[in-house]
């Protein structure tokens, strides 16, 4: 079971968040910028490109806000707000090794409960602008998510099955000697495949796609803009750094400390998701909607299945 | 600190229930509706039953935001982006609530509650359960697989298409004709 880390922790994951999103988001940029133009010659101009995603959010701070006409002002900034707090609070339940900021007795749940609040999140953004492109997008999100949402739940209810505990602690207690992602590696596929997609990344950025303008996010400028996209890459860490004590060990590891494996393994899961990106092509999201209730829901109910049957007989 | 953090989240349930029957947007309605809630969750949280807070969060949030599309789809103006109130029988429906409210309250505040005998139980929501369901589990665990069969059967006669626009007269088409080419290679 994980411990309980000090009270001073509270202050310090969102710092810790923020900081590895805006890493992410540089990765990102790196790859970006050098699929336009080639390579970076320096190290120098790595990190110049690198620090792209921070000088935009600067920029966007100090821009002049752009306002809609009959826009529901309270209902955006809620809906702007609630994304990143949705993700910080997902994180609480995180261990970072064997501590947790709090291990709860339900924190699997927990962290779907706080997943889902991004959800709305996403519909009230598009909503309150009264603006057509951000609206289609906050529909969209909210049409799609349910497709993802059901294969997503059920991958995590495996791995909570397969520790037979919701508390975050124990399912990683549980990876001691096998990790889930070896014995379960379908419910684990599915878990990074939906988390993206939570998380409205990759080929599931429709919502806030080009396609629509920008979607969600289209009327969203200043601090509301940095706001939502920032609190949308907190929410891929933390999904992806979830997946690390649900399937990949958590901790556990040889020979360095626990938080180390912990740093090392979310920081190989969310180079996957990010690099990933650029490898998928665009999917059309009605075929990828019918594959997730045709094949993936079904698919993570019979790796359950399979689970259950272990768990029973252990 | 648990007096005060029931009675911040008790004032705001039932501030944002009763705001639910003020606005004029269906948004800031359902949102409304959806405070009150997750502040519900927040209560059973505070009487110890941790999970059952946690799903109320979980749940609510997913049937709120479902809800939020289908009212502003079935409404009568454009999605939903001109400001309106729910027509049908509000002041009827926000009488009905109040008097259910202070009927509870009463109710509350009247009963005789018994004094705590022995100790409070280490899984509260097992004891909750059991004592809901006990031996009555399975009924409902079948009550819930009909009234899943229900609603996609529901769903399924709804639809316009039907198996015979789908699959040809006799059923025997070998691809399925749909307006929309799926993603499983048809």
């Amino acid at each position: 079971m994980a411990e309980r880390a000090p009270l001073w922790t509270v202050f310090v994951l969102p710092v810790l968040l923020v900081i590895v999103a805006l890493v992410a988001a540089g990765f990102d940029a790196v790859l970006s910028a050098g699929a336009r133009s080639g390579r970076s010659a320096s190290l120098r101009e790595a990190a110049v490109r690198a620090s792209w995603p921070g000088r935009e959010a600067l920029r966007h701070l100090v821009q002049q806000p752009r306002r809609t006409r009959a826009s529901d002002v309270p209902l955006t900034r809620i809906g702007t707000a609630l994304l990143p707090v949705a993700a910080i609070l997902a994180g609480v339940v995180l261990p970072l090794g064997f501590r947790s900021v709090s291990d709860l007795p339900e924190g699997i749940v927990w962290f779907n409960a706080m997943e889902s609040l991004a959800w709305a999140a996403v519909w009230l953004a598009g909503w309150g602008p009264n603006s057509a492109l951000s609206l289609i997008g906050g529909y969209r999100f909210l049409a799609q998510g349910l497709a993802y949402e059901l294969p997503h739940m059920l991958a995590i209810t495996t791995a909570a099955l397969g520790a037979e505990s919701l508390r975050v602690g124990e399912v990683v207690d549980a990876q001691a000697g096998l990790w889930f992602a070896v014995w379960m590696p379908v419910a684990f596929g599915i878990y990074l495949l939906s988390a993206m997609a939570m998380a409205f990344w990759g080929p599931f950025d429709q919502p806030a796609g080009r396609d629509v303008a920008g979607g969600a996010v289209a009327e969203l400028s200043g601090a509301d803009r940095v706001l939502f996209l920032g609190g949308r890459w907190l929410l891929l860490v933390v999904a992806s750094a979830f997946s690390v004590p649900l399937f990949l060990g958590g901790g556990h590891g040889p020979l360095l400390p626990g938080w180390t494996w912990t740093v090392l393994k979310t920081a190989a899961v969310l180079t996957v998701l990010v690099w990933g990106r650029r490898k998928v092509p665009a999917l059309r999201m009605e075929r990828y909607v019918e594959l997730a209730w045709v094949v993936l829901t079904p698919l993570a109910i019979v790796q359950a299945l399979v689970v259950a049957v272990v768990v029973v007989n252990r | 600190m648990g007096v005060a953090v029931f009675w911040v989240l008790a004032v705001l349930a039932v501030v944002s229930g009763t705001m639910v029957f003020r606005f004029d947007s269906m948004a800031r309605a359902t949102f409304s509706l959806l405070t009150s809630l997750l502040s519900v969750g927040g209560l059973v949280v505070l009487l110890g039953l941790d999970y059952l807070g946690v799903v109320i969060v979980l749940m609510m949030t997913i049937e709120m935001a479902i809800m939020a599309v289908f009212m502003v789809m079935y409404m009568m103006n454009p999605a939903g982006l001109m400001p309106m109130t729910m027509m049908h029988n509000k002041k009827g429906a926000a009488v009905v609530c109040a008097l259910v409210f202070a009927l509870l309250a009463t109710g509350i505040l009247l009963a005789p509650w018994p004094a705590r005998r022995g100790k409070a139980p280490t899984d509260p929501t097992m004891d909750l359960g059991m004592s809901l369901m006990g031996p009555q589990m399975l009924t409902m665990m079948t009550l819930g697989m009909a009234l899943f069969a229900t609603i996609v059967a529901t769903v399924v006669l709804a639809t316009r298409r039907g198996r015979y626009d789908r699959l040809g007269d006799d059923l025997r088409a070998r691809h399925a004709d749909d307006p929309v080419r799926g993603g499983i290679g048809r």
